[in-house]
């Protein structure tokens, strides 16, 4: 491109876009990861606060809820079986070489219950249905359906989102409790049958080092879970880069932003779990 | 009445590029503007920022008082009410069926009945011609009826500001003239203040009470139609007649030493001058454009300030419709 040619008589001189151009702005590196943080975060406060804006998306909400229960309840069970059985298993033999036979049932429900289970919904949320809404989204972005609901008034976020937020959180939550109790009976069967530990043993460990604040915790994490997959499943919906190929990306980098977000939040949630529930027996 | 759309000092750019800058024009109220410029200028940019979908970095527009830009994001929703856009392919949505894709604006923004939502639906479905096909999915109909059913779903909720981007493509020369009728035919019904994205001759010539032109990152002209119809400005020449010579060129702007060769070739465009080709009229039986006596006073307020050549497009304009000289 050469330098622009005047038009006669084209209003006032076009000021200089060389200058600007000579000097385009680096962008400073890290800017970009920081920018997208902050957009995220600030989706995330929209969502919320758009949460109890009326009018609520009732029907949204439903439909939203079955299909994520939907495409995730099966997985979910058919994963936790054999998980609660590896659990047992792994804790079962350390326990043995240990001595500490009796301690089995305990350290492996607390295992699953606290760490398995709100993982193993996350991940199966994330995967099943946050892929799809990312999908679902980004194709609308692209075909300028959000566009046009904005124009005509309506935010996206609070038609949109927040149901789908909701059904996430409100389906990890209801699906923690089927995997803890899908999880622990797999552990129980697997030590009991295969392992010949006794019943009794099991479950008076069970009785001796759980309690009812290990649930809480679960149930806590995976409503923190189900909106971390939410919202990052929406927020790569909504700026999918380019065409068709972008949103196929955006449905690629929400599963691992997800999957990436959940590990760490879990390390942390953890630990301060860890630290202000004094635990049984220790 | 329509309402006014003032934009001042708009300046738009994607990181480094410039879309356009220190854009500033006014949408008069209740008349019909048309916004030109060859592919790639930012004139659906232009469009979507006048709406408030992408944020210009400097300059405001203002929409009965409220800033699309800068005001604070519950206004901008409340003031988009007053809008209604026709998006280049529709923009429906697509698990929806036509009906409930037009029904969508009112059933969101209204308490109406069904059965006054139907009413309001079919109504606007009638006018854009789309009666039986009221039941099909987006996925269904082709690109033209999408973009019809677009422009009904942008008008059942009787906007004052009607926005549409590039009603004639997809659309064959015939729909497309059925379209600017139906543009104009509006505009005397509900005294909207529109404006008009295309790159379409036909329409440009015959529906706009103004024109505008952006090219090479900045508005170049903006006036009554006749201004631009009987320009001397090359580049809004060449556009008009959609010649090959002048500055605008396959890519976005020709490079110097093409145009230089082209002048060496002396090559020039006739300079005669051309004939404005009469504005479309409302179809019969509808009332007058209110529209038209309001440019009138406003082109009479900046006659002196007016080419030689656009007062006589004008006057020859206006001797038929009124009976009078100017």
């Amino acid at each position: 491109m050469t330098a622009p040619i005047r038009v006669p008589g084209a209003g006032p001189e076009p000021s200089p876009p060389p200058a600007r151009a000579a000097l385009p702005r680096r962008p400073v590196p890290g800017t970009g990861a920081l920018r997208e943080t902050g957009q995220l975060m600030t989706l995330a406060a929209t969502t919320v606060r758009d949460t109890f804006r009326r009018p609520f998306q009732m029907r949204e909400l439903i439909e939203q809820f079955w299909f994520v229960a939907s495409v995730t309840i099966l997985p979910a069970a058919l994963v936790s079986i054999p998980f609660g059985a590896v659990i047992a298993l792994q804790v079962g033999s350390l326990a043995q070489q240990l001595g500490a036979q009796s301690f089995t049932g305990g350290a492996s429900v607390l295992a699953v219950i606290q760490q398995a289970s709100p993982l193993i919904v996350a991940l199966l949320i994330a995967g099943a249905g946050g892929s799809a809404i990312c999908a679902d989204l980004g194709s609308r972005k692209i075909r300028e359906e959000l566009d046009a609901m904005e124009v005509m008034g309506v935010s996206p976020v609070q038609r949109l989102i927040v149901p789908r937020v909701l059904a996430t959180m409100l389906v990890a939550v209801f699906l923690n409790g089927l995997v803890s109790v899908v999880g622990t009976a797999g552990g129980y069967f697997f030590n009991v049958i295969v392992q010949h530990g006794t019943p009794g043993a099991y479950l008076s460990s069970f009785s001796a080092l759980a309690q009812l604040p290990d649930l809480y915790i679960s149930e806590i994490k995976a409503v923190i879970f189900g909106f971390i997959a939410g919202i990052v499943a929406a927020y790569r919906g909504l700026h999918p880069k380019g065409g068709p190929k972008g949103v196929g990306d955006a449905v690629n980098q929400s599963v691992v932003i997800t999957f990436l977000l959940l590990f760490l939040v879990n390390v942390v949630l953890t630990a301060i779990y860890l630290q202000l529930v004094p635990q049984k027996g220790a | 009445m329509g309402i006014e759309v003032i934009v001042e000092g708009l300046t738009k750019s994607f990181g480094t590029q410039t879309v356009w800058q220190d854009v500033t024009l006014t949408l008069p109220p209740g008349e019909v503007s048309v916004m030109l410029g060859p592919s790639g200028t930012g004139k659906t940019v232009f469009l979507k920022s006048v709406i408030g979908l992408l944020k210009p970095e400097r300059g405001r527009v203002l929409v009965g008082g409220v800033d699309m830009v800068n005001s604070p994001e519950r206004d901008i929703y409340e003031a988009r009410k007053l809008f209604g856009l026709m998006f280049q392919d529709g923009a429906l949505f697509g698990s929806l069926n036509l009906f409930d894709n037009i029904a969508f604006p009112l059933r969101e923004h209204t308490r109406k009945k069904e059965s006054e939502i139907r009413r309001i639906v079919m109504e606007r479905v009638e006018m854009v011609g789309l009666l039986g096909a009221e039941g099909k999915l987006p996925g269904e109909i082709s690109g033209g009826m999408r973009k019809r059913a677009g422009l009904a779903r942008a008008l059942v909720l009787d906007p004052q500001i009607i926005l549409c981007d590039e009603p004639d493509s997809g659309l064959d020369p015939v729909r497309t003239s059925f379209i600017s009728q139906l543009l104009i035919d509006l505009n005397a019904q509900i005294d909207a203040t529109m404006l008009i994205v295309t790159h379409n001759l036909d329409i440009a010539a015959t529906v706009p009470d103004n024109m505008g032109m952006l090219f090479r990152r900045e508005l170049v002209a903006f006036g009554p139609r006749e201004l631009l119809l009987t320009s001397d400005e090359p580049v809004v020449r060449q556009f008009l007649s959609g010649r090959k010579d002048g500055p605008i060129g396959m890519s976005e702007e020709k490079d110097e030493a093409t145009l230089a060769r082209e002048q060496v070739g002396g090559h020039s465009l006739p300079t005669a001058p051309r004939r404005v080709a009469p504005q479309l009229e409302p179809s019969p039986g509808l009332p007058p454009r209110q529209a038209v006596q309001r440019r009138r006073a406003r082109v009479l307020a900046m006659w002196d300030q007016l080419p030689a050549a656009t007062r006589e497009a004008v006057q020859a304009g206006l001797v038929p419709a009124q009976g009078e000289p100017a």
